[in-house]
C-alpha cells in the first residue's frame, strides 16, 4: 500500500524512507513519523478496539493522552502491550499488533457486546454476578476477563536493562514548547543550570504542529533554532524523549528518558530506559495543554479526532487524516485545522460552529449554531448528520476533528495534593496557588492561551526564578506571533446523546454518568470510581473535565461546585522495569560472600541465602547422593572428633569507652558491669516492649573493650539499636560503637579434638589449656607463626568449642590452614544445617524462637533478666500478661513413635482435647533429625511446659494432615549438664 | 525528601531509616517506683499530628547519626534537624 494520504512539506525526513509491519500488512513511512501518523498516511484509520464494547476505534489525539490508539508493539519477550501508537517513533522494521480482537481487526467477534451495551452500564460489575458468590471467581471473572482486556503480557523475561541516575539542576523546565523555550532561554543565557525536559523526540511541542509563524519564520524553524542555540550553552541539558512523570516532596522530579525505545533492539550495553532523580532548586512546568472532545451520538469512530490532532497530523507529519474532512467546535482554534488543511489541499466539507457568532471564512463553508448530532460508518466514519437552525444535513465526510477547547495541562501541580481552580474565560481548571514548594507554572499550563501570551508568561516566570536564585537575568523580548484568537464558549455535549463517548478507552458514555447521577454516585470521586471514567492507561486526560462537566450540567451546578479529581505519579504509563532499574535478578540485591566461599565452593557445596549472604549449607562429599547425609556425617564427624564452621556472618560489633560496661549493661538484660577482662558471656538483648530481640556474646578483651556478636539477620537492626541507646538515650556516656563484621573473618572450631586442632594453629607462647584458657574465656593470640587473631571459648554446638578470628584479608588461608590441621584428626567442614542441628539437639534459641513474640520468660530464661539495674525493656518484660502462670515456655520434643518427625510449625494439643485454635497449648518451632539420637526431634513453645515435661501431647499439622503423639522433653537432648562444654 | 543533616548538608531521605515521635529520648527511668504505668505510656502512647511533628531519623547510610528532625506532617516541609544527642541533653538526659 502507498502512502495515499501524505500531504507535502511537514518534519518527516523523505531521504529516510522505513518499512513497518501492522497486524502482518507491510507499509512504509518516513523517519519522523509516529506509528499512528505512518498509519494514517497510508489510509489506516482503524487501529483498536475499544475495552468493554469493542467498538472499533482510530487515534483520537497525536500524543501522550492517547485513549484509543494502543497496540502490541514488537513480538516475543520483548512485546509490550497497550502502547500508544501515537508515541511509538517509526522505526524501520517497526511490527505492531493491535489487540483486543478476535479473530481480527476488522471483524471481532466480541463486538457483540456493543449490542448488550445496556447490560453493560455504569456499575455493572456491581450490580450483576452478585450471586452465588463461587460463580464469580469461576465463571463470571474469566468471562468478563477474556472478553474485556487491553494486551497480554508476554510473559518472558525483559531482554532489556535499565538504568537509574542522578542529577542536579538549578531550574527544571518540564516541557520544550514556546514557553518552555523561551524560560531556557532566559535562564540559560543568565548561567543558570537548567535541565529543558520534554516526551517527544523533537523539540518544540505545538510550535512544530502549527502553521503559524512567530517573528516571521516559522514556528517549527523558531524551535529548530532555539534548540541549536540552547545546546551550544554548557549550562544547559536538553533531555529529549524524557518524560517527567512525577513531582516529588523537596523539589525532588522523577524523569523517564526512552533512551532505546526509536530502535528496533537498543545497542550493546544501551539500556533501555533511565530513570532519573533530578534534585531541583526550582521547576518551571510548561507542560503545555490537552484539548478536550465534546461528546454527541457516536462520536468515538475511527476518522474522529481533536481537532488540534488532526492539524498536527497535517502540519507536522503532512498526513491528511481523510480527504473530506468537517470540523466540530466551541472555539476559534479549531477553525485553524480547516485553514490548515484547506492550504494543504484537503477538501473541507464544512465547520460546524456551537457559536452563533463563529467566525466566517472565504474558503470553506462554517455553519454556525450548529451541532452534528450522530455519525455513520462502520469500520471508520463516512458520514455525519449535523442540526443547524435551517434543519437537519448529512454530509459525507471520512475525516471529522473535534475540539471543546483545552485544558492546561497541570497534573503534576497536583501531585502533592494541590487542588487547581477553575478560570471561567477560558472555562478550565488552572492551577492554584497551592503549588508544590519551588515549582512555578508558564504557559499554556497555566491558562496562557496564546503562543504570545505563554511566552511573555514563560519569560515573567523565568526572570524570577534567576533573580530569586542570585543571578542577573535579561529579559527577552517576545517574539511577534500570529495566533491571537483563542475564544471559547463552553459547550459540552450535545443534547439527546445517549451513547457519546466520554473516556474512550474505558467507554464511558454520557449516559452512563447520567445513570451515575440518577443512582446517587454524584461526588466526582464516587461517578470516577462507578463509572471508571478516567481510570484507563490514559488516566482521563481527554475526558475527566467533560466528564465532570456533564456531572455538573446533570445536576444543575457549577463546576467548580462539582469539584475535580486529582492526579497522582506516574504522568504517563511507566514500564515496571525502569522502577527496578539494574536491581533484578541475581543483581536484585548485593551479595554478601563469607571468607571461606572459595574454599566452600571447590568442594561443592551447597549455598543457602541468609540475607544477603550466602552461607555454604553442607559439604556433599563423594557417595553421598541425599543431603542428611552429608549433615548427619558433619555433625558426627564434630561430635566425635572435630569440625569447623564458617561463623563470619555473625554480626560484629566493637564497644569501647570508659563507660563500656555500663552501656552494656543497659542494652543486655543481664549483668555485665562485673564481667572479668578475658571472659565472655551470654547476652540477651530485649526490645523496650519486653519482647526478646537478639542474642549473642560479648567478650570483653579490655576493661574498656568488649566485642559483642548478634545473629546474622539482627547485625544491622542491633546495630542501629546500639547507636539510639548510645546517642539519644545516653548521649553523655563514654562510649564508642562501630560495627567489625566484616573486618574479622571467624570460624568454630568444635569437637572432642578442637583443642588438639587448635595447638597447631595458635603459636606456642599462648596457653590454650584447659586451666589456662577455660570455658568463656577470650583474649587476643597470635597464630601461624604472627599473625593477630582472637581467641574465644564458646560454644553453640555443646562441644568443647572455640571461635577464632583473624582479620578478613586472611580469612581463606586461615579457613583453609584450620582444614588441613584437622585432618589429622578425621575432621571436616561442617555447614549451616549441620550448625542448626546441633544447636536444636543442644535446646540454644535463635531466629526461630526468638521470633518477636517471646520474652526472656518464654525462652527459659526469665530469671537472666536483672532486677537490680534499669536495663531496656525489662520494666515491660515484667507486665503482667507477658509472666501469666501457663506462659509458653521452650521444651523439647521427641515422637512417641520412633519413626515419627515432629515438624516445625505444628501446633500442639492436650491430649483428648477437641483440635481448634481455643485450646492451642503452643507450637513447634525448630526441627531435625538428631544423627546423635538417632530419631527426629525438636523444640517449641509449650504452656507451662517446664511443668509438664513427659507428658505426651498431640502434635497436629491440619495442613500437611500430620497428627500424633509427642513426649516433653527437655529442650537439652545432648549432654544437659554442659559436661562437655569444660573439658 | 532532603533531609538537611546538621553535620553532612543535604542529605536524600533514602540513606536514612524512620524510628518514630522524638518523644521516645524521653525515657523514664526503670527503677522508679512508677516505672510501669510510665513504660507503658513511653511505649505505646503517641500524639497523632497534623503539622510540625518532631521525629527520630537515623543516618544509616551515612554517618550513623540518629536525628530529630521536625517535619511537617501535611506538607513534609522539614523546618528544623538537629543532632538527636544535642537534643537529648537540652532535654535533660546524661548517662
Amino acid at each position: 500500500m502507498t502512502q495515499t494520504r501524505r500531504l507535502s512539506s511537514g518534519l518527516i525526513n523523505r531521504q529516510r524512507p522505513l518499512n513497518f509491519e501492522f497486524d502482518g500488512k507491510k507499509f512504509s513511512g518516513y523517519q519522523g513519523d509516529t506509528l499512528a501518523s505512518a498509519l494514517l498516511a497510508n489510509g489506516v484509520q482503524l487501529m483498536g478496539r475499544s475495552f468493554k464494547y469493542h467498538r472499533p476505534r482510530g487515534p483520537f489525539t497525536s500524543g501522550s493522552e492517547e485513549p484509543n490508539a494502543i497496540v502490541e508493539l514488537r513480538e516475543g519477550a520483548r512485546k509490550e502491550p497497550n502502547t500508544r501508537a501515537t508515541t511509538i517513533e517509526l522505526y524501520d522494521d517497526l511490527i505492531a499488533k493491535s489487540q483486543n480482537r478476535w479473530p481480527s481487526l476488522g471483524f471481532d467477534m466480541m463486538a457483540v457486546n456493543d449490542l448488550f451495551s445496556n447490560f453493560l452500564t455504569a456499575g455493572f460489575y456491581y450490580k450483576t454476578f452478585m450471586w452465588p458468590a463461587a460463580f464469580w471467581e469461576k465463571l463470571y471473572e474469566p468471562i468478563i476477563r477474556r472478553a474485556a482486556g487491553l494486551g497480554s503480557a508476554s510473559l518472558e523475561a525483559d531482554p532489556d536493562c535499565y538504568d537509574k541516575g542522578f542529577l542536579h539542576c538549578d531550574l527544571l523546565i518540564i516541557g520544550a514548547g514556546a514557553a518552555g523555550l523561551a524560560a531556557a532561554l532566559v535562564t540559560g543565557r543568565a548561567g543558570l543550570d537548567v535541565i529543558l525536559a520534554d516526551e517527544d523526540f523533537l523539540i518544540g511541542g505545538r510550535l512544530n504542529q502549527e502553521s503559524f509563524s512567530i517573528d516571521d519564520q516559522a514556528g517549527s524553524a523558531f524551535a529548530a533554532s532555539t534548540y541549536e542555540e540552547l545546546a551550544s550553552l554548557p549550562n544547559v541539558k536538553i533531555m529529549k524523549r524524557t518524560t517527567v512523570v512525577g513531582a516529588f516532596d523537596h523539589g525532588i522530579y522523577g524523569l523517564v528518558e526512552r533512551v532505546a525505545d526509536h530502535l528496533k533492539v537498543p545497542a550493546d550495553g544501551q539500556p533501555r530506559q533511565r530513570l532519573w532523580r533530578v534534585y531541583s532548586q526550582s521547576a518551571l512546568l510548561c507542560a503545555g495543554a490537552t484539548e478536550r472532545p465534546i461528546a454527541f451520538e457516536n462520536n468515538d469512530r475511527p476518522g474522529i479526532m481533536l481537532a488540534g490532532a488532526m492539524r498536527a497530523y497535517a502540519n507536522r507529519w503532512a498526513t491528511a487524516v481523510g480527504d473530506r474532512i468537517a470540523i466540530f467546535a466551541n472555539n476559534d482554534d479549531a477553525h485553524r485545522t480547516a485553514h490548515d488543511l484547506h492550504r494543504l489541499g484537503v477538501e473541507i466539507a464544512a465547520v460546524i460552529d456551537s457559536r452563533p457568532e463563529a467566525p466566517t471564512s472565504a474558503h470553506f463553508e462554517v455553519l454556525p449554531a450548529s451541532e452534528v448530532v450522530n455519525t455513520h460508518g462502520r469500520l471508520g466514519i463516512n458520514s455525519i448528520d449535523v442540526k443547524t437552525p435551517q434543519g437537519l444535513r448529512q454530509l459525507q465526510v471520512n475525516g471529522l476533528g473535534v475540539s471543546g477547547g483545552w485544558n492546561p495541562n497541570i497534573h503534576l501541580t497536583c501531585h502533592q495534593r494541590g487542588r487547581p481552580q477553575w478560570d471561567p474565560v477560558i472555562s478550565a481548571f488552572v492551577p492554584s496557588a497551592d503549588l508544590p514548594k519551588s515549582l512555578l507554572v508558564a504557559g499554556a499550563a497555566n491558562g496562557k492561551m496564546t503562543t504570545a501570551a505563554a511566552m511573555q508568561d514563560a519569560v515573567t516566570m523565568a526572570m524570577k526564578i534567576a533573580k530569586d536564585l542570585g543571578h542577573k537575568p535579561k529579559s527577552l523580548k517576545v517574539p511577534k506571533t500570529s495566533d491571537e484568537s483563542v475564544s471559547v464558549t463552553p459547550f459540552w455535549y450535545v443534547t439527546g446523546t445517549q451513547r457519546g463517548w466520554v473516556d474512550q478507552q474505558n467507554d464511558v458514555t454520557v449516559k452512563d454518568i447520567k445513570l451515575a447521577h440518577q443512582e446517587n454516585f454524584r461526588s466526582v470521586e464516587h461517578l470516577k470510581r462507578y463509572t471508571t471514567l478516567g481510570m484507563a492507561t490514559d488516566q482521563g486526560k481527554t475526558s475527566n473535565v467533560l466528564g465532570l462537566a456533564i456531572m455538573a450540567q446533570t445536576a444543575g451546578q457549577s463546576i467548580p461546585e462539582t469539584g475535580t479529581t486529582i492526579y497522582r505519579p506516574p504522568y504517563s504509563p511507566t514500564a515496571i522495569g525502569v522502577f527496578a532499574g539494574r536491581s533484578r535478578d541475581k543483581d536484585f540485591r548485593p551479595v554478601r560472600k563469607t571468607p571461606s566461599h572459595k574454599w566452600a565452593e571447590e568442594q561443592g557445596a551447597v549455598f543457602v541465602e541468609v540475607g544477603m549472604w550466602y552461607r555454604a549449607q553442607w559439604f556433599p562429599r563423594a557417595g553421598e547422593t541425599h543431603w542428611r547425609q552429608s549433615v548427619d556425617r558433619e555433625v558426627k564427624t564434630t561430635r566425635e572428633s572435630v569440625g569447623i564452621c564458617d561463623v563470619t556472618t555473625l554480626g560484629k560489633i566493637d564497644v569501647q569507652g570508659a563507660d563500656a560496661a555500663a552501656f552494656l549493661n543497659k542494652v543486655y538484660c543481664n549483668g555485665f558491669a562485673k564481667l572479668d577482662v578475658g571472659k565472655t558471656r551470654y547476652g540477651l538483648m530485649l526490645r523496650e516492649d519486653g519482647i526478646a530481640m537478639d542474642d549473642g556474646t560479648a567478650a570483653r578483651l579490655a576493661e574498656d573493650h568488649f566485642v559483642v556478636t548478634t545473629t546474622t539477620a539482627n547485625a544491622v537492626s542491633v546495630y542501629r539499636h546500639m547507636e539510639f541507646v548510645r546517642q539519644v538515650l545516653s548521649p553523655d556516656m563514654d562510649v564508642q560503637l562501630i560495627s567489625t563484621t566484616e573486618s574479622w573473618a571467624q570460624y568454630a572450631v568444635a569437637g572432642p579434638n578442637a583443642r588438639n586442632l587448635l595447638r597447631k594453629i595458635v603459636d606456642a607462647e599462648f596457653d590454650i589449656s584447659n586451666e589456662a584458657f577455660p570455658f568463656m574465656a577470650c583474649g587476643a593470640i597470635t597464630v601461624c607463626g604472627g599473625l593477630r587473631a582472637r581467641l574465644f571459648r564458646i560454644s553453640f554446638s555443646g562441644e568443647l568449642a572455640y571461635e577464632i578470628a583473624v582479620p578478613t584479608r586472611y580469612g581463606d588461608a586461615m579457613f583453609r590452614a584450620l582444614v588441613e590441621a584437622g585432618e589429622e584428626f578425621g575432621g571436616c567442614a561442617y555447614g549451616s544445617e549441620a550448625l542448626g542441628v546441633m544447636r536444636i539437639e543442644k535446646g540454644h534459641a535463635a531466629g526461630n524462637e526468638l521470633n518477636g513474640t517471646t520474652t526472656a520468660l518464654n525462652l527459659g530464661m526469665g530469671r537472666i533478666v536483672s532486677t537490680r539495674k534499669d536495663s531496656i525493656g525489662a520494666v515491660l518484660s515484667r507486665r503482667e500478661g507477658l509472666s501469666k502462670d501457663d506462659a509458653l515456655k521452650l521444651v523439647g520434643f521427641k515422637p512417641c513413635r520412633a519413626s515419627d518427625q515432629v515438624p516445625a510449625g505444628s501446633h500442639l494439643m492436650t491430649k483428648g482435647s477437641p483440635i481448634d485454635a481455643k485450646h492451642d497449648q503452643g507450637y513447634v518451632t525448630s526441627a531435625c533429625y538428631s544423627p546423635t539420637l538417632g530419631h527426629h526431634i525438636a523444640i517449641g513453645f509449650l504452656k507451662s511446659g517446664d511443668k509438664r515435661l513427659g507428658e505426651t501431647v498431640r502434635l497436629v499439622s491440619p495442613l500437611t494432615n500430620i497428627e500424633h503423639d509427642v513426649e516433653v522433653v527437655s529442650a537439652h537432648f545432648v549432654d544437659p549438664e554442659g559436661d562437655k562444654l569444660r573439658v | 525528601m532532603i533531609i538537611n543533616h546538621p553535620l553532612l548538608g543535604p542529605r536524600d531521605a533514602a540513606e536514612f531509616t524512620y524510628l518514630g515521635d522524638a518523644s521516645l529520648i524521653n525515657r523514664p527511668d526503670g527503677m522508679a517506683e512508677n516505672a510501669l504505668p510510665a513504660f507503658i505510656d513511653y511505649g505505646y502512647l503517641r500524639d497523632n499530628v497534623a503539622g510540625n511533628h518532631r521525629e527520630l531519623w537515623f543516618h544509616e547510610q551515612g554517618d550513623r547519626s540518629w536525628l530529630v528532625v521536625t517535619r511537617h506532617t501535611l506538607t513534609h516541609e522539614i523546618v528544623k534537624v538537629e543532632l538527636a544527642a544535642d537534643v537529648a541533653r537540652k532535654e535533660g538526659r546524661s548517662k
